[in-house]
């Protein structure tokens, strides 16, 4: 397969009155043409702010973005525009991402106008896009408030394939819903995938979910990543102590497997990214950490499966 | 043993768009050392009913119209504001999903803590100060005598958490509610807090129901769960039988709605078309009849009651009805 978004030592960093914040401190990571990517780690470890990069909406510090191919990490008015016609985003929030007073149509054709089409073709492609999302053709006229939230997530769905985009990145896009309708928007996206092979970016601190629509993933600690592999890989075999942790932590649902499992639970919090430790980010939680780990930062290097993990011990 | 017990409790919200009631004859009892967990969706009544046996309501618009909630012998829903004021904190500690706006901004971890305590006991301030530290080590706050003086927001959500669990357990009460208390926290914080309410519900005997809308927790946490849709209570049954033997068609349809880590790969998840029904939208019959995959004619007329099939499980379905016979 050929990659389709490649990020090389991509580093985000954001100057505040309290100091630097390394919010993604040198990721490298490559997602490939029909993939999907998972994205996890936990609040803070910047895997939002990665997503951002991607789609330039946060500035790149230092680093490289690849898309199809071409460096679009310095791009700017309309070829930055050509670029996002690749790839578009999707939100936690639903209606946070919607003009509440802009009607459904107005934002899902937003795109479209942007990209120089006619009035007719719009209309028509709004028509069609409303129906893959399975909403009733009259929520055109009608305005955000109106929806409910798995409804506003179809609207923003919507919206980001306006342009036959080849990668969605997903933040978090059903963490805001009730079970029973994440399930509907977490299959919907799984058909979009099949009816137009567009690849997916798919942000998430629910591992369950994650587990269930990546092909392959990769664990965020700190700004960094410090496990990829593949998605039975990653569940079967975790290597860094990190993923380890934090599949031991999810809970999950099944009594009986729940009760029987073993469990060291994670002592402590994540660290504040004003002061990431020195060394490996994660050796002040680690249960194997030895003296090296402080000091020395573990490169993320082969392990094996085509599994990267960043760890001296593994 | 039990503690509690509600006893077919209503709770009804008079506004302006008309009365709904949005807890309907509820029942439910709680042991001692017990775990029962109140599982559904947004909006199915699941923090009115806690809020309810409270006396915690915002009323208007809300207020109990009919039922009991039994506590230690006593009919909570009889008692005046001045008795429920002595229970709250003492008999029962409630903590809510949101610790960070759940707390004082302006008062130090220790005032906040002490303030239960001074409302509760004799404790003179050394004593009551020596007792917040001893509160704060149980909940396994780090550095504890440090955070003695720290305010909310210089705390994590965990350590916010931490000293909302160290506030409703102060005076060791027989009864705790926890209202979604994981569901803003990190997975690995998540696993802290379950494992520390476990530990206490453990050391004390505590009895505890346990609200939230994840059933990966529920299967965690929970001995008992009972499971809500639009207000009522449509099955309850032990931890094991639920998960392995759903009887209604909406357990049925919450479980094959969460993934299970490690489990084989199917292609689609089981999803429950449409969404939940506004409380003033429910259709006749069953509430859940436009959405269920087992609707019979009758689902959309008649509304099924409670039956007990089985000693300690309940459902609230036709279909489940025909099943059994």
């Amino acid at each position: 397969m050929s990659e389709l978004l490649s990020l090389s030592d991509l580093h985000v960093r954001f100057h505040t009155a309290a100091g630097v914040v390394r919010a993604v401190n040198g990721v490298s990571l490559d997602l490939a043409v029909g993939e999907t990517l998972g994205l996890v780690g936990e609040s803070g470890c910047g895997k939002s702010t990665l997503g951002k990069a991607i789609m330039r909406l946060v500035p790149v510090s230092q680093g490289e973005i690849r898309v199809d191919g071409a460096d679009v990490t310095h791009l700017a008015g309309t070829a930055l525009n050509q670029m996002r016609r690749k790839v578009q985003m999707i939100f936690q929030d639903p209606y946070g991402s919607l003009n509440p007073r802009q009607t459904v149509g107005r934002s899902v054709g937003q795109p479209l106008v942007v990209a120089g089409w006619k009035r007719d073709a719009i209309a028509a492609r709004i028509d069609e896009l409303l129906r893959l999302v399975r909403l009733p053709p009259d929520a055109k006229q009608r305005y955000p408030h109106e929806f409910s939230g798995g409804q506003r997530q179809r609207i923003g769905i919507a919206r980001a394939l306006a342009l036959s985009p080849k990668l969605i990145i997903c933040d978090e896009p059903v963490s805001a819903l009730d079970v029973s309708v994440r399930a509907q928007v977490i299959n919907l996206l799984e058909e979009l995938k099949q009816q137009f092979g567009v690849s997916y970016l798919f942000i998430s601190h629910d591992l369950s979910v994650v587990e269930h629509i990546a092909d392959r993933v990769a664990v965020m600690y700190l700004g960094t990543i410090v496990e990829a592999g593949g998605r039975d890989q990653i569940w079967k075999r975790p290597q860094h102590p990190y993923t380890k942790a934090l599949l031991e932590a999810a809970p999950i649902a099944n009594p009986r497997l729940a009760r029987a499992r073993r469990r060291t639970v994670l002592q402590g919090e994540l660290p504040s990214p004003l002061a990431p430790p020195a060394g490996c980010p994660f050796h002040s939680r680690c249960p194997i950490a030895q003296e090296r780990c402080k000091s020395d930062r573990p490169a993320l290097r082969p392990v094996g499966e085509g599994a990267l993990a960043a760890c001296h011990f593994v | 043993m039990t503690v509690l017990e509600v006893r077919e409790l209503s709770t009804t919200l008079f506004t302006r768009r008309g009365t709904m009631t949005a807890v309907e004859s509820m029942s439910l009892g709680v042991g001692v050392g017990e775990t029962v967990a109140l599982v559904g969706e947004s909006g199915c009544g699941k923090s009115l009913t806690a809020l309810s046996i409270m006396r915690l309501l915002p009323d208007p618009p809300a207020r109990i119209t009919a039922g009991a909630v039994v506590l230690n012998g006593r009919d909570l829903v009889a008692l005046p504001e001045e008795a429920m004021l002595d229970i709250r904190g003492r008999e029962i500690g409630m903590i809510f999903q949101d610790p960070m706006s759940s707390l004082n901004p302006v008062a130090t971890v220790e005032k906040q803590i002490a303030e239960v305590l001074a409302a509760h006991t004799e404790l003179d301030r050394t004593r009551a100060r020596a007792r917040v530290l001893e509160l704060l080590e149980q909940v396994g706050m780090p550095d504890a005598e440090r955070r003695l003086d720290a305010y909310p927001h210089q705390l994590s959500g965990g350590m916010c958490q931490r000293v909302m669990i160290a506030m409703a357990i102060a005076c060791s009460p027989a009864m705790l509610i926890a209202d979604e208390p994981t569901t803003a926290l990190d997975v690995t914080v998540q696993a802290q807090v379950l494992t520390l309410l476990k530990r206490l519900q453990q050391d004390s005997g505590m009895a505890m129901i346990f609200i939230t809308h994840d059933l990966a927790v529920v299967a965690e946490v929970a001995d008992r769960v009972v499971v809500m849709y639009a207000g009522r209570k449509v099955e309850e049954a032990p931890v094991d039988d639920l998960f392995e033997a759903p009887k209604h068609p909406y357990t049925a349809g919450l479980i094959g709605a969460t993934p299970v880590p490690g489990a084989a790969r199917t292609e689609r998840l089981a999803d429950i078309p449409g969404m939940v029904p506004a409380l003033n939208e429910l259709p006749a019959g069953c509430a859940f009849a436009p959405r269920c995959p087992r609707v019979m004619a009758r689902c959309r007329t008649d509304r099924p009651v409670l039956t007990e099939p089985r000693p300690g499980r309940l459902v609230a379905c036709f279909a489940a009805e025909k099943d059994a016979a």
